[in-house]
């Protein structure tokens, strides 16, 4: 093949030089080049190594269905594979590289594959490795194991960057009346007819410049400048290097803008990428159609390309890709790029499958003094790394036979045309099979949506621009306005009619034709699976791997489908098409994902006391979207040493922990009590004011939902604490009931955990603390504050605060609550109090280890499958009421004897340590899901060992004397543990009551 | 890609909204029988077409609406407050916001 650059015409700017690097060579092209095209004038032809067989590829088309010339740009961090170089802009300093070969593309090791490519046909790889009883050399999954990393290598697909990328990419979203996707002919005569009937019209254009088919055409033919100025000056918003990747409910549109990809020094301002969610009133695709292939022996070589690519890289890039070329069509499109290649200065033969041809069509091969011969095809093609010649078949009847062999440098092929229909098919309309055109069009759509031009089988760009102005028509009508006059033009266009042409073989002669070219997919691998007994086209696809490319199917899938339905001796249509899903064309993960990344991937929830807490010798983690202390580590002290010295002092003296982030609701109302009593299992009718309650709720299906206390106020408000995780359920939960369920309830609920933070001071000496810090100390006494008493009064410097003596650690203990804005000063006055009392500030890690050994259930026991029976609080729950579960929480299931029950775990040698997350078995069947689990550990500073809570099936009344095992394969092994009563240290409360 | 014209603040992505479940559920009396709540809590049906659905404006007023929406093409057909009484003085308004 050789290609030149023509001196004059095209859309490139011969004045601005551009080097890039090639498979480490500096080349250059010129601004407004593709890669590809760069590339095609520079004379390079093998640009890629295949998937499986590492066959030398190059340029098969111009545009976004492209499957040969798949590189990797970029480097270092910046790294992008399988970016197709037909898509790519050419800018300076470009660094591109061939994929899948070693040491280059144009000397690989790996293509000695090739000789062992029967090995490596369809289904080789489910054959061998998908688990499978054992096979010839090895079995299933675990040979899958084993090899995959060898396999990986060898069929590559580029390798990506394994560094973060170090770009930013944006979510937007967009508005308009019409969206028109694609501004070929019909998506401009759309465009602007719908912008100048007043409507806000949006235009996208995945190609840098705007044109469409048009850009394929030689420029003196239309007048595309004066176009696009008539369509911005109707207001027209264009948005130009967009694709419209997906199309979803309610008229929503994504769009994948590449801002920055195509600049040689992207400023750091600029997010690489950006992902729209357009919502567009109405739509018209004009996504125009693609060129299809031809299967025939070798149609993978370099120097084969799409008879349209060929007048893409002359009309707009100005590079004619070969000298002596061949044309193979079996319709009327590849006429005039002819003539344009005869006119640059090609020789050019015509193979026209179809037998008889009108004679305007033969005119102008004659024009292009084109060597024309009907019922011919190509057989096979010649050249190792790059076409040199061309075994030709005749048409005989029906079938095929060799007639002759000419040279060639490029062979231009023309299948038919695929109109784009994938857009609608991802709102679930299937194409229909025109056998006229041989090519699916669009089917019928209730949406306000519209195809026009060739992606509705329009051939003609004249009635391709009525389309377009129809399609306007009809949403400018379907958005009020007034009805149109046009009427779209009938699909077709062409002088004679297309013959289908799919594949062309002889009888004995073995050719390798791919289907598929990404995925190395052949004709004799789609006749495999048929005889392998796939019938199913969604089955071929997945057994063959057709059209799971990049490329998605655009290169092969109506050739698959024809041979498919040759081989089941059916017609196309009445084997199917495969569903089109989103995205189009590949999008990027930073694209998704958008600012959505790092620290901004989720909310973070700060107490009011965050600086405070990080002041005062925090370490902080998550719980759910908070950040909480964690423990308040010593100088030299680990996070063991930390959390146990706070646990024993909190046991000895006082300590102090932030707890702002449990959830909190006002409940308020005449019917407050009724809901309270409604609720919650146990019984709330009579709390005295002034009183506050532990209370376990239940999900209408019986199973624990969230435990907390609720405090009575007054005569009708109450202050509901709910569990960190479950703030959000349970006022969500409450708000249904009352605005679903229990309308005649006079009760209003408003989440305040933000308006209150708080502060646990728990231990011995936590009287005292509080004392120093309200402004009546005789209000906090025990008479006045006794065990689960609750207090409204005022901290040192009038602010008020609400207090409850309740406890998590077992010890005398209080939760404070006060205004937010406050708690800072607050704590300084407790903290300072505490100090001088040896006391200690404590974090999650302490408050853990303590509630460990009172056995007290949090988020890690109530996971959603435990019932209040299993948790040990059954005794609570009322029987004289109903309340939300009452009726199937009696369910025969959740009232078996059996049910893992919570249970405390010591390890047999009290030396010994366990991990959460552990199996409980019998020592006799340590395997499958044991006898229970393991939900908490901790080391016990109260018992001087480690200690565990879990559920045991039976609890501890089955297995207080009986031996368990605590397995723990893949970490620790198994430790001999005893199970005890879940309430490990001071089981009878002396110490929280007294 | 849904969207709901919630009847107090006006349309808004879905994204906004929580889904609850089948609103065409009568839940029973708390003290019916096991036999009623499994009934209402268990035995649903996957209906192909238009079913009535609470959901609620999480992120946006916190209320509950009952949705009317076809599930094969995702129209909504009509939306209204779940609690009957704010739906009827909703409906008295001369002013309700939807600006759908
Ligand atoms: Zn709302």
């Amino acid at each position: 093949m050789t290609a030149t650059r023509l001196a004059k015409g095209g859309y490139i700017d011969r004045d601005q030089l551009l080097n890039f690097t090639w498979d480490g060579r500096t080349l250059h092209g010129h601004a407004g080049d593709s890669l590809a095209s760069a590339l095609l004038a520079s004379n390079q032809q093998v640009l890629g190594r295949s998937f499986k067989y590492h066959r030398p590829r190059g340029l098969m088309s111009a545009g976004v269905e492209e499957s040969g010339a798949l590189v990797t740009i970029g480097r270092g961090d910046r790294r992008d594979a399988n970016v197709r170089a037909t898509t790519q802009e050419l800018y300076a300093g470009l660094v591109a590289q061939g994929q899948n070969a070693w040491p280059s593309v144009r000397f690989d090791a790996g293509s000695i594959s090739n000789l062992f490519g029967r090995f490596l046909a369809a289904g080789f790889y489910y054959k061998t490795f998908m688990g499978l009883p054992p096979f010839e050399w090895g079995s299933g999954t675990g040979m899958w194991m084993r090899y995959e990393k060898i396999i990986r290598k060898a069929a590559g697909m580029g390798e990506a960057s394994r560094s973060p990328d170090p770009d930013h990419y944006e979510h937007a979203h967009g508005y308009c009346d019409v969206l028109v996707v694609g501004s070929g002919p019909a998506g401009r005569g759309a465009a602007l007819t719908a912008a100048k009937a007043g409507l806000d019209v949006i235009l996208v254009e995945q190609e840098a410049i705007l044109g469409g088919d048009t850009l394929a055409q030689p420029q003196a033919a239309d007048n595309l400048a004066d176009q696009i100025k008539a369509l911005k000056g109707a207001g027209v918003r264009i948005m130009a290097r967009t694709t419209a990747f997906g199309l979803y409910d309610g008229g929503v549109a994504g769009l994948l803008e590449r801002v920055t990809d195509h600049l040689a020094e992207p400023p750091m301002w600029m997010p690489r990428q950006r992902c729209w969610t357009l919502r567009a009133r109405y739509t018209v695709l004009a996504t125009g159609a693609l060129e299809r292939h031809v299967a025939f022996g070798n149609n993978d070589r370099p120097g084969i390309m799409t008879a349209n690519a060929a007048r893409i890289y002359l009309n707009r890039f100005a590079v004619r890709a070969g000298e002596n070329i061949v044309i193979a069509t079996n319709n009327d499109s590849a006429y005039a790029g002819a003539f344009e290649l005869a006119q640059a200065g090609a020789s050019v033969q015509i193979l026209d499958a179809r037998k008889s041809i009108p004679d305007a069509i033969r005119a102008q091969a004659a024009d292009a003094h084109a060597v024309l011969r009907t019922g011919a095809a190509p057989l096979m093609a010649h050249g190792a790394k790059g076409i040199t010649a061309l075994d030709i078949a005749g048409q005989h009847a029906a079938n095929w036979r060799e007639a002759g062999k000419t040279d060639c440098d490029l062979l231009l092929v023309s299948g038919g045309w695929s109109p784009v229909v994938n857009l609608l098919s991802h709102r679930g309309v299937k194409p229909v099979w025109d056998a006229d055109l041989a090519c699916f069009v669009p089917g019928q759509t209730n949406e306000p949506l519209s195809m026009a031009g060739s992606a509705a089988g329009i051939w003609n760009d004249n009635a391709c621009l009525l389309s377009g102005q129809a399609a306007a028509e009809r949403a400018v009508a379907h958005l009020g306005g007034a009805q149109g006059s046009s009427a779209a033009p009938a699909p077709g266009g062409w002088q004679g009619a297309i013959t289908p042409l799919y594949e062309v073989k002889v009888p004995g002669r073995q050719l390798k034709s791919f289907v598929d070219p990404q995925h190395d997919v052949t004709t004799e691998d789609i006749r495999l699976a048929h005889r392998e007994g796939y019938v199913s086209v969604e089955h071929l696809k997945r057994y063959t791997t057709l059209g799971m490319a990049t490329d998605q199917g655009k290169m092969g899938n109506i050739i698959g489908l024809a041979l498919m339905a040759e081989a089941l001796g059916k017609e196309i249509p009445q084997v199917g098409t495969t569903t089109f899903r989103p995205p189009y064309t590949p999008v990027s993960l930073g694209a998704l994902k958008g600012r959505n990344v790092g620290n901004h991937f989720r909310a973070l929830r700060r107490t009011p006391l965050h600086e405070w807490n990080l002041e005062h010798g925090g370490t902080m983690t998550m719980a759910g979207l908070w950040h909480r202390p964690w423990y308040f580590a010593h100088s030299g002290e680990t996070i063991g040493d930390a959390y146990v010295r706070e646990a024993q002092t909190v046991r000895r003296t006082v300590g102090l922990c932030d707890v702002t982030s449990l959830g909190k609701i006002a409940i308020q109302g005449p019917d407050s009590t009724e809901l309270l009593n409604r609720i919650y299992s146990n019984p709330f009718a009579k709390l005295p004011i002034g009183k506050a309650r532990y209370g376990i709720m239940l999900r209408d299906d019986g199973f624990v939902m969230d435990d907390g206390t609720t405090w009575h106020l007054r005569e009708s408000e109450y202050f509901m604490t709910t569990t960190t995780a479950h703030a959000g359920k349970v006022m969500a939960f409450l708000e249904e009931l009352l605005q679903t369920r229990w309308t005649d309830l006079r009760v209003h609920v408003t989440s305040v955990s933000e308006q209150w933070a708080g502060v646990a001071v728990a231990g011995p000496k936590s009287r005292q603390v509080l004392e120093s810090c309200v402004e009546n100390p005789a209000a906090v006494s025990d008479t006045n504050l006794p065990f689960m008493g609750v207090l409204e009064t005022t901290l040192k410097g009038k602010v008020p605060c609400r207090i409850a003596r309740i406890s998590f650690s077992g010890e005398r203990a209080f939760e404070v609550y006060l205004p937010s804005d406050f708690c800072p000063d607050i704590m300084d006055a407790l903290w300072e109090s505490a100090r001088s009392m040896n006391g200690c500030l404590y974090g999650l890690e302490a408050l853990g280890a303590l509630r460990i050994e009172k056995g007290h259930v949090t988020g890690a026991e109530l996971d959603g499958r435990v019932t209040i029976e299993d948790a040990g609080l059954g005794r609570m729950a009322s029987d004289k009421k109903p309340y939300i579960g009452s009726a199937l929480r009696k369910r025969p299931d959740m009232a078996r004897d059996n049910r893992p029950r919570l249970v405390g775990i010591f390890p047999r040698d009290r030396r010994e340590i366990f991990n959460a997350g552990s199996l409980l078995c019998a020592p006799d069947h340590i395997e499958g899901y044991g006898e229970g689990w393991i939900t908490a550990v901790t080391h016990s500073p109260a018992l001087g060992h480690w200690i565990g809570l879990g559920f045991i099936s039976g609890g501890h009344s089955q297995w207080h004397d009986k031996a368990v095992v605590c397995a723990d394969p893949i970490r620790k092994g198994n430790t001999a543990v005893e199970i005890v009563s879940p309430h490990m240290f001071d089981p009878d409360g002396e110490r929280m009551y007294g | 890609m849904l969207r709901i014209p919630c009847p107090f603040c006006g349309t808004r992505d879905h994204s906004e909204f929580s889904y609850g479940g089948d609103a065409s559920v009568e839940y029973p009396a708390l003290e019916a029988p096991a036999e009623a709540w499994l009934e209402a809590v268990f035995q649903r049906d996957n209906i192909d077409g238009v079913q009535l659905e609470t959901w609620q404006h999480l992120h946006g007023c916190r209320m509950w609406i009952v949705v009317e929406r076809d599930t094969r093409s995702h129209e909504i057909h009509s939306v209204r407050p779940a609690h009957e009484g704010l739906a009827s003085a909703l409906a008295q308004s001369a002013d309700p916001v939807n600006e759908s």
